[in-house]
């Protein structure tokens, strides 16, 4: 579904991913694990347009996201919770889905995306009049992933969903992972949280300055020395 | 003793219906300004010099023309919408990322140009639509139609606005978008084409309050001067980008001009305005109500 190949990107003079290959498969979860500084969400600010490569292609189904302008890609089925989770603050709950649904394909379907994501986020409704910023942190996740589906990607980029979160809403992010991953959607997810990411994908890339280091099925990376050392702390 | 308190009762009641008539309008001028600001984080200087060529283009196609106001008032109102976007593509587009004192300076410069042309192309000739609306009277008391008109038009054009902002998809991302540019792609959006929608809206608020004000006002190539200053007054009181604090503050400096008018002469009302201005930028710099972020 996705593929990258030979991707250089980075913000001005500095490089922030070099020479990357990267693929997710339709139906697939993915996760990417690796330090602080390591290029993780570069790599999906890359992919999802709000950085363009210096080099290297991307393609979303054949589709060349590279040469497609940022506000069009999310028109090919790709959509992207960032970091922090960006919501629109002094906007409503309501009003924060519907940017999610501006895209002209979105719009039609607008009341029933909003079911959908009332159905797998029922706080979200009760809240629905509440400006976004009065949130709690796990609420406002649960906005941001809902503003996303909004759109009805195929692919969902979920950058560090459970930064900031008390231990106990983390495990409900995750929870949620695999309900999102039932609808069908393919997931690329960057984590710290190395143990629980790994239990809720097929797979995992393990990046370290700007490269991949290591990539394999969850069951690998559990195994492989480089990651228990590194990230596991065994 | 008592007499003189009965009209006085009178005037006061007058100065302060004719202050709420003055203040919609100034609102309305005070929302295209905020619209501008709040969502493109750019000051159109020259907001009031697109009033003033919205107020010739109605000179023109009413006397010259001899077109119907009602049909002239549209076409004015598209005209200086579209001279919204043109000025926004031409001149804040290039300069989006520049130091905000260059996009001051550059529709600083846009005033002069449009003074210089109007002054040009029209002369300094003080012109009016020759429509001569009749005074309302109730009781003592004494309204202009033309006030009433253009209080009410205003109020029309705010709830307009205030309707497209809150309903649409596209007002929706008007109001998004000051809160976090860079991920507006992520939502779809572009970016450009927001902001050229915003500066046609802000260029078609100008219109409108040059439709309105063509029928209180003569036009002559420094009208513009007359109430441009208030406008930003207004809006830096009620806090720069702060709609509602726009509002508000529109109102307080109508009663201010109104009330103030009462015990001297209107020039006096105009003083004790910008003197509560003064006053009030060392009590809340930021505004009546800060800028909501």
């Amino acid at each position: 579904m996705l593929e990258l190949r030979g991707v250089n990107a980075g913000y001005g003079t500095f490089q922030a991913l070099f020479d990357l290959n990267l693929d997710v498969k339709a139906g697939e979860a993915v996760g990417v694990i690796g330090p602080n500084g390591a290029g993780k969400t570069t790599l999906m600010r890359v992919i999802s347009g709000l950085i363009r490569p210096s080099r290297g292609s991307i393609a979303m189904e054949g589709a060349d996201v590279v040469a497609t302008p940022a506000h069009k890609i999310v028109s090919l089925g790709i959509a992207h919770v960032p970091e922090n989770r960006r919501l629109f603050p002094q906007l409503t709950v309501d009003d924060n889905l519907k940017m999610g649904a501006f895209m002209k394909e979105a719009r039609g379907h607008y009341a029933e995306r909003q079911e959908v994501v009332f159905d797998l986020f029922p706080r979200l409704k009760e809240r629905r009049h509440q400006m976004a910023g009065t949130m709690s942190g796990g609420e406002q996740q649960m906005c941001a992933i809902g503003r996303a589906l909004m759109s009805n990607p195929k692919l969902l980029l979920l950058d560090e969903p459970s930064a900031g979160l008390a231990p106990v809403v983390v495990q409900q992010v995750f929870e949620l992972m695999k309900r999102i991953r039932a609808r069908g959607l393919t997931v690329l997810i960057v984590e710290q949280n190395v143990q629980q990411v790994l239990r809720v994908v097929d797979r995992a890339y393990l990046i370290e300055a700007g490269t991949i280091r290591a990539s394999g099925t969850s069951a690998e990376m559990l195994a492989s020395d480089t990651v228990k050392e590194a990230y596991l702390g065994v | 003793m008592q007499a003189f308190l009965d009209i006085f009762d009178i005037y006061l009641l007058e100065a302060v219906i004719n202050g709420i008539l003055l203040g919609g309008v100034l609102a309305l001028l005070a929302l295209g300004l905020n619209l501008i600001f709040g969502v493109i984080d750019v000051t159109w200087i020259c907001y009031a010099e697109l009033v003033m060529i919205g107020m010739y283009a109605m000179y023109f196609l009413v006397q010259y023309y001899g077109i119907s106001y009602f049909i002239a008032a549209p076409l004015t109102i598209l005209l200086v919408a579209i001279l919204g976007a043109l000025l926004h593509y031409l001149v804040i587009a290039p300069l989006l990322t520049a130091p905000p004192i260059n996009q001051l300076l550059a529709t600083g410069g846009v005033l002069f140009v449009l003074q210089s042309f109007a002054t040009v192309a029209f002369g300094i000739d003080f012109r009016n639509l020759g429509i001569r609306l009749p005074v309302l009277a109730f009781g003592d008391m004494n309204f202009s139609y033309a006030r009433l008109l253009s209080f009410l038009a205003a109020l029309v054009g705010m709830v307009a606005v205030y309707l497209f902002m809150t309903r649409t998809f596209t007002g929706t991302a008007i109001r998004a978008i000051s809160q976090d540019r860079q991920i507006m792609a992520l939502m779809g959006v572009d970016t450009k084409r927001i902001y050229l929608i915003t500066s046609a809206i802000g260029g078609g608020l100008a219109g409108l309050a040059a439709c309105l004000l063509v029928l209180q006002y003569d036009v002559h190539p420094f009208v513009g001067l007359s109430f441009g200053p208030i406008t930003f007054l207004i809006c830096v009181l009620g806090g720069l980008g702060n709609f509602i604090g726009g509002f508000i503050a529109a109102f307080v400096f109508a009663e201010i001009i109104s009330l103030g008018g009462l015990f001297s002469d209107l020039e006096w009302g105009y003083v004790l305005a910008f003197a509560f201005f003064i006053v009030m930028m060392f009590i809340r710099p930021a505004g009546l109500l800060a800028r909501r972020r």
